[in-house]
């Protein structure tokens, strides 16, 4: 192994830049809603989005990143070529990152997680021979693409009717809302928190027992709605405000309400997006450390860290000017929806993350969002925009795995 | 990355709407001014009040322009496209029907007798009054969006309607009280004359018609 620390410096430049792209653009989608409806504070929203997509990436990104860094490639074949995989990942991560830097600039609603796996089994199938690949595992991903939206659609539609039932439809929808929306904050933080102690505590060394994973969830699913049932009650109603549209304080309610989902969705984020960037610098650091290909190889925390740093940075150099455009846009989220949707996704992609499949969560929000829809809860959604949205992942798989192949071969020859 | 959510989110057809009835409003709110202005002789103003219900319904009229533009085929919505596109119809006739009311009165130099003025101002200001409450109807439309169009916020607009349509029935009454009066009348005025001011009759019912009708397709709306 010649080039053993250029490889990896060179693995933590590409990783760091994807993770900063996905920190400067992706996480407007969760924070932008509580911005717009001034639940919280631009500044807030960056410091609330960091901690979690943080939180998330470090405490439960480890499953999706061993999927990203040894489930879709058998490496049996390349033991004795450790080369090979360098090459493939260190390719595979600019190749998902070009890409999502050109479609960024055009403007195209392009996946992170199409454009890395599609990388991947790119380089795999020119570099090692198709057979390398795990197919029936390239198959439950991709399948799992096409899943995860309708559950999240589906929960999200149930989510917003439980709304509608409980408060907007009633007499008096302020005294529901009060009543009613610190029972959504319980239930989200619990559903969060026992997926995180389930699924992810693991990586980071500890083992908790089922009663007890339970049990932490209540106290936290109790600790957060206290917390916001305080902020709620010091909500005052603006007559004038009210006057021209009846919901203003109930919306401001579930304003509350969106800062909690809001973290939950920054949190899921982190916990699936992040592997993205860091399931291949995993790959390149386990393989070059130990000059040999592993079958078995914890996922270094300086890696994890790296990616959530990288978001961090991200979205506090760029996420600031994408929140500020877009929270002021946002009128038509409302927060009665905006929760709604967030909620499903979120949970969603944390139950997904736990098993390791890198799901796609723009995808997943917007099945939510198009749920909430359904349900008539929101005024209009151009399909035109959702069309392209899913036809998108059809284009960046392909595109994401030529670009792997020339980086493939380029690298292959300057070191090789 | 790349992608927003609120690229999805196309803009509310509400806001427009709710826009676009209060300006056909505030061009049906000047007629009793009108008719007083022409009662008093002074035709330097009734020019001024026509020029400016003119260029309110010109106002109206590019925002309904504009609310059919952005309703493309690719929305997904709560409500038909067909209902709202319908609504904004109506609406704009409370603006055109100003308008031709006002055009009238001006080119003609039009008058109202004396012994109908105070019947027939009654009868503008409640026809006015119509429109208002249907504006005042389609004012509860974010409201509506909020809830679904279901719950406590239907009934709020069902007492609107139920109250629109109290007004519309009380100006169909005078209606018919100002034509027997006028019928009276007929004799001792220009035939011409009369010809018109039945004709003015009619079209200030109209608007109280077409308040009536927005209120109707905000029925339709509630009932899908």
């Amino acid at each position: 192994m010649d080039y053993q620390v250029t490889y990896i410096v060179l693995a933590g430049i590409f990783g760091a830049f994807m993770a900063w792209g996905i920190g400067a653009n992706d996480v407007a989608n969760a924070m932008a809603t509580s911005v717009g409806s001034k639940a919280i504070t631009i500044k807030q929203a960056i410091i609330i989005a960091a901690v979690f997509e943080f939180a998330g990436a470090v405490l439960a990104g480890g499953e999706v990143t061993s999927t990203i860094r040894k489930g879709i490639i058998d490496t049996s074949s390349i033991v004795d070529q450790p080369e090979l995989l360098i090459f493939g990942m260190l390719s595979a991560l600019l190749a998902a990152g070009i890409w999502l830097l050109i479609a960024s600039k055009k403007g195209w609603p392009v996946s992170t997680t199409h454009s890395i796996v599609g990388a991947v089994v790119g380089f795999a199938a020119v570099g090692i021979g198709t057979e390398a690949i795990k197919w029936s595992k390239v198959g439950d991903i991709v399948l799992s693409w096409i899943i995860t939206p309708m559950i999240a659609g589906i929960l999200a539609f149930m989510i917003f009717q439980t709304v509608h039932h409980l408060i907007l439809k009633q007499k008096n929808p302020l005294e529901k809302a009060k009543k009613y929306v610190p029972m959504y904050m319980f239930i989200t933080a619990f559903i969060l928190t026992l997926v995180t102690i389930k699924k992810g505590l693991k990586h980071v060394g500890l083992t908790v027992s089922d009663n007890e994973a339970y049990l932490y969830a209540a106290i936290s699913g109790v600790v957060v709605s206290l917390i916001g049932a305080f902020f709620v009650s010091k909500i005052k109603v603006d007559k004038e405000k009210e006057k021209e549209f009846h919901f203003h304080t109930v919306e401001k309610v579930f304003g509350v309400l969106m800062v909690i989902t809001a973290s939950g969705l920054a949190f899921a984020h982190g916990s699936n997006d992040v592997a993205n960037a860091v399931g291949p610098l995993a790959a390149i650091v386990a393989t070059a450390k130990s000059g040999a290909v592993a079958a078995k190889a914890g996922v270094d925390a300086w890696v994890l860290l790296l990616g959530g740093i990288g978001i961090v940075i991200g979205l506090a150099t760029y996420g600031v000017r994408v929140i500020r455009t877009v929270g002021q846009k946002i009128t038509h989220l409302t927060p009665s929806r905006g929760f709604a949707a967030e909620l499903a996704a979120s949970s969603t992609i944390v139950v997904a993350s736990g098993t390791g499949m890198p799901i796609s969560t723009t995808q997943t929000l917007v099945g939510a969002v198009l749920g909430v829809g359904m349900a008539r809860g929101i005024s209009a959604i151009d399909l035109g925009v959702v069309r392209s949205i899913f036809a998108s992942w059809v284009v960046t798989i392909p595109a994401g795995a030529s670009l792997s192949i020339v980086f493939f071969f380029i690298l292959k020859g300057i070191f090789g | 990355m790349g992608f927003l959510i609120s690229d999805m989110l196309s803009r509310s057809p509400v806001a427009p709407l709710q826009e676009h009835i209060k300006t056909a409003c505030k061009a049906a709110q000047l007629l009793p001014s009108l008719f007083e202005a022409a009662n008093l002789n002074d035709w330097d103003k009734v020019a001024s009040i026509n020029s400016d219900i003119r260029k309110l319904e010109n106002d109206a009229d590019e925002m309904k322009l504009d609310i059919r533009s952005n309703l493309p085929k690719s929305l997904f919505m709560p409500v038909p496209r067909q209902d709202l596109l319908e609504l904004v119809l109506v609406q704009d006739k409370v603006a055109n029907l100003s308008k031709t009311i006002s055009s009238v009165v001006m080119r003609r130099k039009m008058q109202i007798p004396g012994a109908l003025f105070d019947a027939f101002i009654e009868f503008v200001k409640r026809s006015v009054d119509a429109a208002m409450k249907a504006k005042q109807s389609v004012n509860e439309l974010d409201e509506l969006y909020e809830t679904g169009f279901r719950g406590a916020e239907v009934k709020v607009v069902e007492k609107l309607i139920a109250k629109l349509d109290k007004i519309e029935t009380e100006t169909d009454v005078m209606q018919a009280s100002l034509q027997e009066s006028l019928f009276v009348m007929e004799q001792d005025l220009p035939p011409v004359e009369v010809m018109f001011l039945y004709k003015l009759i009619d079209q200030v019912a109209d608007v109280a018609d077409m308040a009536e009708r927005i209120g109707r397709r905000l029925e339709l709306l509630l009932a899908k």
